[in-house]
């Protein structure tokens, strides 16, 4: 499994972001998405994800399903943690294992107690602290399996427990020949191939 | 559980839950109709005559004024992008966010609806012709509105927009129901003309309202 870009060129509000941007991950590699604030990293994820169009360029997933669009083999963790407040932390889980379908990884009440947040299983999601709706998202990753993960700021509001933990997850995933894009100020805490974006500054 | 049953199911444990929101059309609903006869006056006739247009004006109002939690909520916390790229098409999540919507907050409008005829001084005819009207109306109601919902879902201050969006589209339901329920009330056998013609609604909007909503939302990811 490949994933490929080859000239892609962002625009976004007629500005344009980045332009004729090549990009290459193998399975079970992983792509680090740096540069500057503003220089397109999460515009890249989006479009990978196929949230946003691609003003020129393509990407593509070769080696996979080709009845499915890029999209529908990604799991996007984005800053918006898709997380219903009034829902406790097992229904929100359990809704997007429901709802994402396709191939389960994990139990739910395993990934739960994977991320650490086991014993909250049955609290709203409105009492969560940030790190802790990090650790939801991340237990959504496992529970159902998509072989392309797109990280926007994993590392964003989490403790040194809870990196390690991400570290483990994103071995795990690689290891079983997925591969991750992840946009990243800090260190990754894995090995990964870097993409720098506008340039060195 | 399959993934439409699961996002039914969560919009009406969401809807359900405090702070929800799905009793705020109800009792919009409540108070329209209750200030009503109190301004009005004790005109007993007047009431009686007016009162399915009442019922239609106040149930219409309602449904509008919740309309926007069908896709600003998932859109501002991020579950649209998921929604978006999942492996269900869009427009059949569409229409099952309307199903539940349809039955968090009309479902709510039709079991008060015969409470509030009493106090319009509707006699039984005249207040099941209303029921009947909006179980047949308030799907059109509903589904042509998600079309407003997920125009303005992606826009600033999209709220404001949704009303002047969704108005003119709801004033034929608004129309046909009325004529329905007064034919009911009045006993004159025209009931039975507007009643399909709002069902005819209902059923164009069940087929365009998903695909409508659907095109604009992925028309207006950002």
């Amino acid at each position: 499994m490949r994933l490929a870009g080859s000239d892609v060129t962002c625009v976004r509000g007629g500005r344009e972001v980045f332009a004729a941007l090549n990009f290459a991950v193998q399975g079970g590699e992983a792509l680090a998405v740096t540069g500057r604030n503003g220089a397109g990293k999460s515009s890249l994820l989006r479009l990978i994800a196929g949230l946003l169009a691609a003003e020129n360029g393509s990407i593509c997933l070769e080696g996979s399903d080709s009845q499915r669009t890029l999209g529908e083999h990604c799991h996007f963790l984005g800053h918006r943690d898709a997380i219903k407040p009034s829902l406790t932390v097992m229904e929100n889980l359990q809704f997007w294992r429901d709802f994402l379908g396709g191939e389960s990884g994990e139990a739910a009440d395993v990934s739960l107690d994977g991320a650490g947040i086991g014993h909250l299983a049955d609290l709203p999601a409105a009492y969560l602290s940030a790190g802790q709706r990090r650790r939801l998202g991340l237990a959504r990753l496992v529970t159902v399996r998509r072989p392309v993960w797109l990280l926007d700021e994993p590392t964003a509001a989490l403790d040194s427990h809870a990196q390690s933990l991400l570290t483990r997850f994103m071995t795990t995933h690689l290891q079983t020949g997925g591969l991750i894009v992840a946009a990243t100020h800090d260190v990754l805490g894995i090995p990964a191939r870097e993409l720098r974006i506008g340039g060195a500054q | 559980m399959t993934p439409l049953a699961a996002v039914i199911r969560r919009d009406l444990l969401v809807a359900l839950r405090v702070g929800g929101g799905a009793l705020i059309g109800v009792l919009f609903f409540l108070s329209v109709v209750v200030l009503i006869p109190s301004a009005i006056g004790p005109d007993l006739p007047l009431l009686k005559r007016i009162g399915p247009a009442i019922l239609w004006l106040g149930a219409m109002l309602a449904s509008l004024l919740t309309l926007d939690r069908l896709f600003t909520a998932d859109h501002d916390d991020g579950t649209l992008d998921l929604i978006v790229m999942s492996r269900t098409p869009l427009e059949l999540t569409c229409l099952a966010k309307a199903l539940a919507h349809w039955i968090a907050s009309s479902i709510p409008l039709i079991v008060a609806t015969p409470v509030l005829a009493l106090m319009l001084n509707l006699d039984a005819a005249a207040t099941l012709g209303v029921i009947l009207t909006l179980v047949a109306g308030t799907p059109a109601l509903t589904l042509t509105g998600m079309i407003g919902a997920a125009l303005s879902v992606t826009l600033r201050r999209g709220g404001l927009l949704l009303p002047v969006l969704v108005l003119p589209l709801s004033i034929p339901t608004l129309i046909f129901g009325v004529v329905a329920s007064n034919a009911a009330a009045s006993g004159q056998p025209l009931f039975g003309a507007p009643l399909s013609i709002l069902v005819a609604l209902s059923l164009f909007a069940l087929v365009v309202g998903p695909l409508a909503a659907a095109a604009s939302l992925r028309q207006g990811l950002d």
